[in-house]
């Protein structure tokens, strides 16, 4: 049976009328997590842009709105949502419309996380229904507010299993009109990483820092992006490219190649249409080359200077054994079905936190009806 | 401000309490004698004072965990403390709690550039954190006006702002992972020095639960290099609107200032009285700063200017030097010291959208004569976070609830206009009760199961954040003194 209520009045009594579980659907593009099994809940028909207000920087949304519309609303505007959401259906190989609540509930980010910030750090304020059918509002829409408990974060990212979410608002920011790409070739892993860290820890805001073992040409190249008015980057691109003079360094100019390198590398283009396991590791940059090396990955791909690594491994291999104590955080973003019932789809949590994670999702869905079991160990 | 009655056989039981807390900390770091507790009755919500029933002062995580895992073996509500300065009342003690102060652990425990994060104990004033890694050119971006004095723990608990968080964001955005001690000792460790490891976002909601989840005791954050330079330039207007739709356009411009300071009339007069920084007389002041090397500051200023010009400014001035820039902000940065110099005053910090300021600033003037109270606005226009200042005489009879009153107006106003009641202060006591006008008992109700997940016996901090009544049946202390 499928469901795709209108009003978040009609959601809340759906969901309160519950009698058995929901799987909880966006636009059906980020099939990631343990499958879920119950009555498909379709948030499509919550859709609509409630407020923009340019000089607030602030965009209010419905949460099934297409994320497309509501890019393309803001950028008529000269303005984006700065965390650069990757769009996953390369990678997994769905199909359908990405959505704004889709992007919360899975705190979708992109190369600019590691300077802008994660979608959760420009959600202003949430409007969802929990498991027990209430409505319930959190935060707001001004981008300074510490009133109450910041259940805002909570539900980022919490992929629909404490509440379906019906609004968010979100802080933007203006898109620079210029940009450029400092890319430097050949290097090793563990020089991409200290080249990524000295560019990260200079004073030219970097917003992208990535590093592509094979690259289209089928060498290492490492990618550093640099965005804002145009004077500003021109210096930025040459200082940035004085620092590694020594190096084999090219400067892109070109806005166009620019966007679409970034977006290759947000998509995690070099492992889509691929056979096997997808996994995104996140980890103190540092640890990158030697936790890639234990890995022994068909494909990397290094993305956040070093702090987040995408890998390609045999379908279900434990990637989580392969790194051992060194650590790091592992999730099984691209799994078959029987990958993702072997193996935690989310990096397991030591014993107190599973236990306050458990304590919170049975107080805001005590009868285990949203997306049950989706981020089970 | 009602606080809850204490609980009659806590105090009954003080001598065991302080015995046991003796047996797990240094001699030194438990204080009973209430000419010294006295020290702890209040934080810089000073209209409200208690003292407590003791204090301890632990050096360690390990310390910290034994203290609480007695206070919760005991049922002794624990107020944590940074350095006391809140606004909010969020470390004021009641006659039956145990303050634990975290003064003592203010140590760095590693530096990483390569990484860019430093890690602390969380007693670390947020000033020496950016002195701890400033010679490396590195700093710790949220500036609360406190900064001098405010400890990192206090930072996290109320998720504190700054002048600056219009480009940085607030501590949330530059928090990076905690070790935290649950009320029954339990000692955990989330996030770190990596990003967005997945599940629940739980450092998310501890940041900003005014110490009533745990006691934060190690905070591993995100430091920056520093940029090139910044450079303010000041402008006048003639009216409130005029320099609200000026804010307003340098922001649909696509400049994004780290800072957009705003003053209006009282506070110009007051602060020009004061500090004598030169500033021009006039309905309203904007003090405007950008980052980057000298180029780039040009750059961007040239577009502010401009746009500035557009709406007819009575004055524009640019610092040609760190002088001059100095000059700019010694105004502002005084103006607090320059209202303390008028009289007695209450901070709010109620946020509202931007687009509302010229109504707000005209509603809050009206509301001040109607109450019979001045009041001076300055605060953060970029990002809507006001502060006004409301000046009364402590010494006169029923000045301060009549401060209290028009406070709680101004902040009720806030909420009307889409805004909130705190923007970087935090609730504490001081806005607890007008919770209410903010939330619907269900959004309440979401935010207090929170806390019974982390805090089933609700011993931290208790008697803040939710109004009395909506957390009564919950905190075991009310029900103890039923």
């Amino acid at each position: 049976m499928k469901m795709k209520p209108e009003t978040e009045a009609e959601l809340a009594e759906i969901i309160a009328g519950a009698s058995g579980p929901f799987h909880i659907r966006g636009g059906g593009t980020r099939s990631i997590g343990k499958p879920v099994t119950g009555a498909v809940l379709e948030t499509g028909g919550l859709s609509g842009i409630t407020l923009y207000e340019p000089g607030a920087l602030t965009v209010v949304v419905k949460a099934g709105s297409p994320l497309a519309e509501v890019e393309a609303a803001l950028e008529a505007e000269g303005q984006r949502l700065p965390f650069e959401p990757m769009d996953y259906r390369g990678l997994l190989g769905t199909s359908g419309t990405p959505t704004v609540g889709g992007v919360v509930a899975a705190n979708v980010s992109g190369p600019r996380r590691v300077q802008a910030g994660a979608c959760r750090d420009f959600m202003l304020g949430v409007r969802f229904v929990d498991g027990t059918g209430q409505i319930v509002k959190n935060g707001g829409r001004v981008m300074k507010n510490v009133t109450g408990y910041d259940l805002v974060k909570l539900m980022t990212g919490s992929w629909g299993t404490l509440g379906v979410l019906t609004e968010v608002s979100l802080k933007v920011l203006p898109k620079p009109d210029s940009a450029a790409c400092i890319l430097i070739d050949s290097l090793s892993v563990a020089n991409a990483v200290g080249a990524m860290s000295k560019a990260l820890a200079s004073p030219f805001e970097v917003t992208g820092a990535a590093h592509v073992p094979v690259g289209l040409d089928g060498h290492p190249v490492t990618m550093l992006r640099i965005e804002g008015f145009a004077g500003s980057v021109d210096y930025r691109a040459g200082q940035l490219a004085a620092l590694f003079s020594d190096h084999a360094v090219r400067v892109e100019h070109d806005a166009a190649k620019v966007a679409e390198g970034w977006a290759w590398v947000r998509d995690v283009a070099p492992m889509q249409g691929t056979a096997g396991d997808v996994w995104r590791i996140s980890c103190k940059p540092s640890d990158a080359p030697a936790l890639a090396d234990r890995l022994d990955a068909d494909k990397l791909l290094f993305d956040w200077g070093g702090g987040l690594i995408w890998a390609l491994l045999p379908e279900g291999t434990d990637a989580r054994a392969r790194l051992g104590a060194l650590g790091g955080h592992a999730t099984l973003v691209r799994g078959s079905d029987a990958s993702r019932a072997a193996l935690p789809v989310f990096q397991p949590e030591p014993a107190p936190l599973a236990a306050l994670t458990a304590g919170i999702r049975a107080r805001f869905d005590p009868r285990g009806v949203l997306n049950p079991g989706l981020m089970d160990a | 401000m009602q606080m809850p009655k204490p609980d009659a056989s806590i105090l009954a039981r003080k001598a065991r309490i302080v015995e046991r807390l003796r047996k797990v900390l240094p001699a030194d770091a438990v204080i009973d004698d209430e000419a010294e507790t006295r020290a702890y009755e209040c934080d810089a919500l000073t209209a409200y004072r208690c003292p407590p029933l003791a204090v301890v002062l632990p050096s360690t995580t390990e310390e910290v965990s034994k203290v609480l895992r007695v206070c919760w073996e005991e049922g002794v509500p624990v107020v944590p403390r940074g350095s006391g300065t809140s606004l909010a009342g969020g470390a004021l003690p009641t006659a039956d709690s145990v303050i634990l102060g975290v003064a003592r652990m203010n140590e760095v425990l590693e530096t990483d550039y390569d990484n860019r994060f430093i890690r602390v104990q969380t007693g670390r004033t947020n000033l020496s954190v950016t002195g701890a890694v400033e010679e490396h050119d590195f700093f710790y971006a949220p500036d609360p006006s406190s900064q001098l004095a405010c400890a990192i723990a206090g930072n996290i608990a109320m998720n504190s702002g700054g002048a600056h968080c219009l480009k940085y964001g607030v501590t949330t955005n530059n928090l990076l992972g905690v070790t935290m001690v649950q009320m029954d000792g339990t000692v955990v460790e989330i996030g770190g020095a990596h990003l967005d490891s997945g599940g629940l976002d739980l450092l998310g909601v501890i940041c900003g639960s005014e110490g009533q989840l745990g006691v934060v005791t190690e905070a591993t954050l995100r430091i920056l290099r520093k940029p090139e330079g910044a450079r303010p330039v000041l402008m006048g207007f003639d009216s409130n609107e005029v320099a609200g739709a000026c804010v307003s356009d340098i922001i649909k411009a696509g400049v994004l200032p780290v800072a957009i300071e705003f003053m209006d009339r009282p506070c110009i007069e007051a602060t020009e009285a004061f500090a004598k920084a030169g500033y021009p007389m006039c309905e309203a002041l904007l003090i405007v700063e950008v980052e980057g090397s000298p180029a780039e500051i040009d750059e961007q200023l040239g577009l502010i200017l401009q746009i500035a010009r557009r709406h007819n400014p009575v004055e524009l001035r640019e610092a040609k030097d760190a002088d001059e820039a100095g000059r700019i902000w010694l105004g502002r940065k005084s103006a607090f010291g320059a209202m303390g110099q008028i009289n007695d005053y209450m901070c709010l910090d109620g946020t509202i959208p931007v687009s509302e300021l010229p109504y707000v600033l005209k509603r809050i003037g009206e509301m001040s004569k109607e109450y019979g109270l001045d009041v001076a606005n300055v605060f953060h226009a970029g990002d809507g976070n006001m502060h006004p200042l409301i000046l009364f005489d402590a010494n006169k009879p029923g000045d301060l609830e009549r401060c209290e009153a028009l406070g709680a107006d101004i902040l009720r106003l806030c909420v009307e206009v889409g805004g909130c009641l705190t923007g970087e202060h935090g609730v504490g006591i001081e806005k607890r009760d007008l919770m209410v006008d903010q939330y619907a008992p269900a959004d309440l109700e979401a935010q207090m199961a929170v806390k019974d997940v982390f805090d089933p016996k609700w011993l931290l901090n208790p008697a803040k954040v939710f109004p009395l009544a909506a957390s009564e049946s919950r905190r075991s202390i009310a029900l103890a003194a039923e």
